[in-house]
Formats: C-alpha cells, structure tokens, sequence
C-alpha cells in the first residue's frame, strides 16, 4: 500500500516512516506541506494519506479540500495539535476520514490507521 | 496573569514529554519571570493569535535539549545537525497545541515553530505581557517554558 506523509516537520515524518514500516508498510512518500503534496498524488497515486494540519505555503485543511475537489477519494489521517473538538469537525467535514493528535503513542498511530483502512474498505 | 491558562502548559508538557519521549518531568511552580533573565541556550519559540495572543517558549541547556532530541528522534543528533532544530520546533509545537487545545471556547491559532540558539539569549514578548516561567527538571536535566499571553477577559471554562 503506498502512503503520503505530509508534515513540514522532518521528524514527525520520520517517526511516522518507522511506526508504518514497523506495521508492514513499504511505499512510503513524503510532501513538506500541502502544496508539495498536491504536486506529488497525481504521479504518486497514494492509497493512504497522514496529513499535518499547520503547515507553510498550504496547511493541510486546504489540502485535503483540493485534494477531495480534485477527485481524490483516498483515505485521509490528519495527524495535528489542533485538539479542539470545533476543529476536529472542520477536518471531518472537509473530507478528512480520521484524526490523531500530536503527541502520539505508536499504538495509537497503528489502530487509528487500521480502524480508517477497515472502515473505508467496507464503505 | 490567570492561572486557568496556565495550567493548561503543566498538563500539555507532562503529556508531550511522557508520550512522545518516555520521559517523566516534574513540573515546578509557576512564577514571574524578570526581564532580564536570560533563557537557556536553545529556545523553540511558537507564536498564539486569534483570541489569546502571545508567545510560547520552550528552552534548554545544549546537553539536555541533545538528550531530548535523541530520546525523540531515536538517534543521537548533536545541536549542529540540520534537523535537531526542527526537532526542538516540533516540541513546542506539541506543548502549544496541547495547551490551546485547553482553552475552552477560545479560538486560537499558532505559527509554525522557530528556533534560536546560543548560550545567555533572551526572549522578549510585548511590553504588555508578564512572561510565566514554568520550571521543570528530568532525568536528562532542567529545562523551562515561558509563557506570555494577552488574555481575553473572561477566563476559560476548566475540562
């Protein structure tokens, strides 16, 4: 399966990279903010993407609404500090399929990626 | 300046700091902090607008902040290394985030992360800001968070 990390924290995404290599996961591509990442899923063609909400040159809300307006269906983790429950709804309504807030344990990462894959799998 | 938003910062390092580092920290009394207190030698420094404004600053001794970047990054990555700042940037992301996340019916933004280093550097925030110095120390050392805010005036709802 082929994931997108987009997160203009090098270290956030390659904490992510060990948690998804660990959980069997071998295509791994990176984008250091939303406008890296648009230019990347059209030749990409990512089947998962973890998304960072502030991010320069295009936060990843705004991504995720251009990416959904271009027709991409894949399913999206915004992976973030913004906590709040009105932003969390933000997320939700602009296409986004799941939610984990930074700081996170590797188990949290795993199970909110395996319960988004089963549930869009099944939908 | 009102405790309710500074409890928030004593929950959001412990959190930020026991989950993503395995690390436990005792988090010390809050106090006022002089302005000419110098902060520590490396400071992530972090930005809050929208209805509560100010600026977040998380600083450490060189030694401790190399100890929490590999206890982090898991690898040792000296102070030079081209990603041990964007490490630091990304912790006082977290500890921000977590607080904010506390002010309830607050909306609030922060600014991606900048980093200064250099041993006896200060951080300055407005003229109008009291700066709220949160002591803590760990197994890899002392370190702090300086918090200034321009507070709205009604205090926010404890979660």
């Amino acid at each position: 399966m082929k994931v997108l990390l987009i997160d203009d924290s090098k270290t956030m995404r390659n904490i992510q990279k060990g948690i998804l290599t660990k959980l069997g996961f071998e295509t791994l591509e990176e984008a250091c903010d939303g406008l890296d990442a648009l230019g990347k899923v059209s030749t990409f063609n990512p089947e998962l993407l973890l998304v960072d909400w502030n991010m320069p040159n295009m936060d990843g809300l705004t991504f995720v609404k251009k990416y959904r307006a271009q027709g991409g269906t894949s399913p999206i983790i915004m992976v973030t500090t913004e906590a709040e429950k009105s932003r969390v709804v933000e997320a939700i309504k602009a296409g986004v399929n799941n939610y984990v807030v930074k700081p996170f344990t590797p188990d949290i990462m795993a199970q909110r990626i395996k319960e988004t894959l089963e549930r869009c799998a099944a939908a | 300046m009102d405790p309710a938003y500074i409890t928030p910062f004593v929950s959001s390092i412990s959190n930020v700091f026991e989950t993503m580092l395995q690390l436990p920290v005792n988090v010390g009394a809050p106090s006022i902090k002089s302005d000419s207190a110098p902060t520590y030698d490396v400071s992530g420094i972090i930005g809050m607008t929208g209805d509560v404004e100010g600026t977040v600053v998380l600083s450490f001794p060189t030694a401790t902040a190399e100890r929490a970047v590999t206890l982090f990054t898991g690898m040792e990555m000296p102070a030079e290394d081209d990603d041990f700042a964007d490490a630091i940037g990304e912790l006082v992301n977290m500890v921000s985030g977590g607080a904010k996340a506390q002010f309830d019916g607050k909306s609030v933004g922060i600014s991606t992360p900048t980093v200064v280093m250099g041993s006896g550097h200060n951080v300055f925030g407005r003229k109008s800001m009291t700066t709220i110095e949160i002591p803590c120390t760990s197994d890899i050392g002392e370190f702090n968070v300086e918090v200034s805010l321009l507070l709205p005036t009604a205090t926010p709802t404890a979660q």
